[in-house]
């Protein structure tokens, strides 16, 4: 699809009265967080990898998102957990490494190689199998691969993209808030600070109207 | 922004945190662990945050102990989704049963002033039927309250919080007009208006706990839109920045990063005082009352966590029924895409409200109410939706969310019964603290099934009345946490009596939606504090009668 929101970043707004302090401490971390190591193996975060290019694909026009380090955040990083899980998933950390290692597993008794050589296709068709329930590979045993995906998988990568101010451009949400907040709350009115929707109809292009978006 | 919070309690050394200045500071009377306060409060949210104050203000000294950090959301709330999980009570649980809830930003709040830190501030008054549905509705069972006497505390907290609401509420007995001015509709709020008026019935700006206009240190609200995050402006009229303020005046102290692990009971069968963990260790603090104020979930397990050879199936729970008929609230959606911008993430996220079916009864094939409102996803909240309840992933997803401004959804708070498989009990494993986990089990019944049936049919001829195409509905979500130590009338079939008392233990008392014995279809936060209200008012009565 093309990009709905031409020129439209919403970091634009890191200066503006949009963004307070403490966001900005956030988002700044953010943008520079690096993948922690320890956690899983070379093998599992290759899978990761290629998993979140699945769940998550990035527009190419975009820039790009640290996903699979926000993931990675998300088992360390003691506030972002969620702490809540359903009878015969084990912790967070715990499961995601099942998880990984039941993906690799399945692609090698399907396909003959690991999940991160799969052509695109191939990749889809394994994950709506574990979506589905049809997973075959014995490493599942240890892992109820739907409550996998439902409760962990899809949300915890959803989770992570999401959190990333590319993402948000790419969706036209305004983005932080705080204190500035918001006027023109109608139908089709936008503040200038928030971003112009593509409509070639229209005399002035998004890209100039957008121009005042920060 | 200063990371302490999270590590270092806050509230000590004769100071609490001023919610209202960055870095500022008020003074706090402190207490002596060896001297017997009247009042330790385990929790300080809706609950035990309200009745803090008003205990306080009645002159009794009180001690409230929060497990989680004190904020200062000028300083310390960022406008970020994944940031603010911070808020939240992530604290291992497990969740089973047929329908496994979820939790954490759902319905749990883990700060001092609770999960009215990050609530939708939707402030509603039950039905007066309600209070007595077995009889009355046929349903569920009594409240030990009237309402006309609820009526009288709605009015208290609705003028403490200054609720910004219309002038005339389309539904109900008479009531004061709301203290401050409804809050502009945002375009979400007016496709939920359209869309009711099209199907017949009334609608009215929702009642919400955001400020309309100035109210002491706080400001209006700037329709940011992150309420469900924490409100950084401070115009959320939160536990935090109304009634603790008040407590702290009123010489209440509050402990912080205090997590609660076990009540004490001494040998005549009275309550002692409590043991919590702060600073890396175990302390006792003794007290001739205790209330337990930890929500639907953390009373429970605390009243089960204190078994003692007197009392070896935990307090307050000679009946059996502490942590049985868990309700929680039904929360299923319907969403459409429309032509117009709406971009719902500006705004409060329910501004507007239609409670017909919660004052209707006839044509329904269920028992119970349900109320629905506007909605205002963040972006991960919809991506999860999008992904959870729609099934989309891939290019699907990012493609779905790049439309994401022409999206509109109404979202049900629908009547669970109670019911007592829907329980909290101990799991075998144990947190960060050696305290048992809880196991949350519970499961959707049929009743409420035909309500939600029902619920999504209405919701989606409102959207479809106002233009929405490619409708679909989100089917799995709940909301809210009520029931697990129900009040009535007798200590055979209840928790608590009408004050929230123990019927077992005269000076352990019960403050937050665990007493509630039906949930109703409205939100609880009001409720809640209302009843905080009226069980300090019974305890100053009880006092001066010398029968505490």
């Amino acid at each position: 699809m093309a990009d709905r929101f031409p020129d439209y970043d919403v970091l634009t707004q890191r200066d503006t009265p949009s963004w307070n302090a403490a966001t900005r401490e956030v988002i700044d971390a953010r943008l520079r967080l690096g993948e922690a190591t320890g956690l899983l193996t070379a093998v599992q975060i290759a899978t990761l990898r290629a998993l979140a290019e699945r769940i998550v694909p990035q527009p190419e026009q975009r820039a790009p998102v640290n996903t699979v380090a926000l993931l990675l955040a998300s088992l360390t990083d003691a506030t972002a957990g969620e702490g809540y899980r359903p009878a015969g998933l084990p912790p967070a950390r715990e499961a995601w490494a099942r998880g990984l290692d039941a993906i690799e597993a399945e692609a090698r008794l399907v396909h003959g190689r690991g999940f991160a050589a799969l052509p695109p296709e191939a990749a889809d068709t394994l994950l709506a199998a574990i979506e589905n329930g049809t997973v075959r590979a014995c490493e599942w045993q240890q892992l109820p691969p739907r409550l996998f995906w439902s409760w962990r998988l899809l949300p915890d990568l959803v989770a992570a993209y999401f959190a990333h101010p590319s993402a948000w451009s790419a969706m036209g949400f305004g983005g932080p808030a705080s204190p500035r907040g918001y006027v023109r709350l109608a139908a089709d009115r936008r503040d200038p600070w928030e971003a112009a929707e593509r409509d070639d109809g229209r005399l002035l292009p998004a890209p100039f109207r957008n121009r005042h978006a920060r | 922004m200063r990371a302490d919070a999270l590590t270092t309690p806050r509230a000590a050394n004769g100071r609490a945190p001023d919610v209202f200045e960055p870095g500022g500071w008020v003074p706090m009377r402190e207490h002596r662990e060896q001297d017997e306060v009247d009042f330790a409060i385990v929790g300080t949210g809706a609950g035990g945050g309200t009745l803090a104050c008003k205990l306080a203000e009645a002159g009794f000294s009180v001690v409230a102990f929060d497990a989680g950090a004190y904020w200062r959301p000028l300083e310390d709330f960022a406008s970020d989704e994944r940031h603010q999980a911070k808020l939240y009570w992530t604290d291992d649980r497990i969740v089973d049963g047929p329908d496994p809830l979820k939790l954490g930003s759902n319905n749990s709040g883990k700060s001092v002033g609770g999960s009215t830190v990050h609530f939708a501030m939707v402030s509603l008054r039950f039905r007066p039927e309600w209070f007595k549905s077995r009889t009355k509705l046929g349903y569920g069972v009594d409240w030990p309250i009237d309402w006309r006497e609820m009526w009288r505390y709605y009015a208290e907290v609705e003028e403490a919080l200054k609720i910004a609401g219309p002038v005339r509420y389309p539904w109900g007995p008479k009531r004061p007009r709301y203290p401050y001015r409804a809050h502009p509709l945002n375009a979400a709020a007016e496709h939920l208006a359209r869309g009711a008026e099209a199907l017949g019935t009334d609608w009215a700006e929702t009642p919400i706990a955001t400020l309309s206009a100035p109210h002491g240190k706080a400001h209006p609200c700037v329709y940011r839109g992150m309420c469900v995050i924490g409100c950084s402006t401070n115009a959320k009229q939160s536990v935090l920045v109304t009634w603790l303020p008040r407590a702290l005046a009123a010489g209440a102290e509050i402990r912080d990063l205090a997590m609660v692990g076990r009540i004490e009971m001494g040998p005549n069968g009275r309550a002692t005082g409590v043991h919590y963990h702060r600073e890396g260790e175990w302390r006792f603090q003794r007290a001739k009352n205790v209330v337990v104020a930890g929500y639907a979930i953390e009373t429970p397990r605390l009243l089960l966590n204190s078994a003692c050879s007197r009392f070896p199936d935990g307090l307050a729970n000679r009946s059996g029924l502490v942590g049985r008929n868990l309700m929680v609230q039904l929360n299923q959606a319907v969403w459409g895409q429309v032509d117009e911008e709406i971009r719902s993430y500006k705004g409060p996220p329910s501004l507007a409200i239609n409670e017909h079916w919660n004052y209707a009864d006839a044509g329904k094939d269920y028992h119970g109410g349900w109320a629905y409102m506007s909605q205002g996803p963040l972006p991960i909240s919809w991506a999860r939706s999008l992904s959870g309840g729609r099934g989309l992933w891939g290019r699907a997803l990012i493609d779905e969310m790049a439309r994401s401004n022409h999206s509109v959804g109404l979202k049900m708070v629908g009547e669970v019964l109670p019911y007592a498989h829907n329980r909290v009990t101990l799991a075998d494993e144990t947190d960060q603290y050696g305290l048992p986990i809880p196991r949350v089990t519970f499961a959707i019944g049929d009743n409420e099934r035909r309500m939600v049936a029902h619920a999504l049919d209405f919701m989606e001829a409102s959207l479809e009345a106002t233009g929405a195409r490619e409708r679909w509905r989100e089917t799995d979500d709940t909301c809210h946490l009520n029931g697990t130590a129900r009040m009535g009338f007798d200590p055979e079939t209840s928790v608590v009596d009408a004050d929230c008392r123990s019927w077992d233990v005269p000076n352990l008392w019960i403050c937050d939606g665990s007493v509630f014995p039906t949930v109703g279809g409205a939100n609880p936060s009001l409720t809640i504090q209302a009843l905080a209200c009226r069980t300090a008012d019974r305890i100053k009565e009880l006092s001066r009668r010398g029968a505490l």
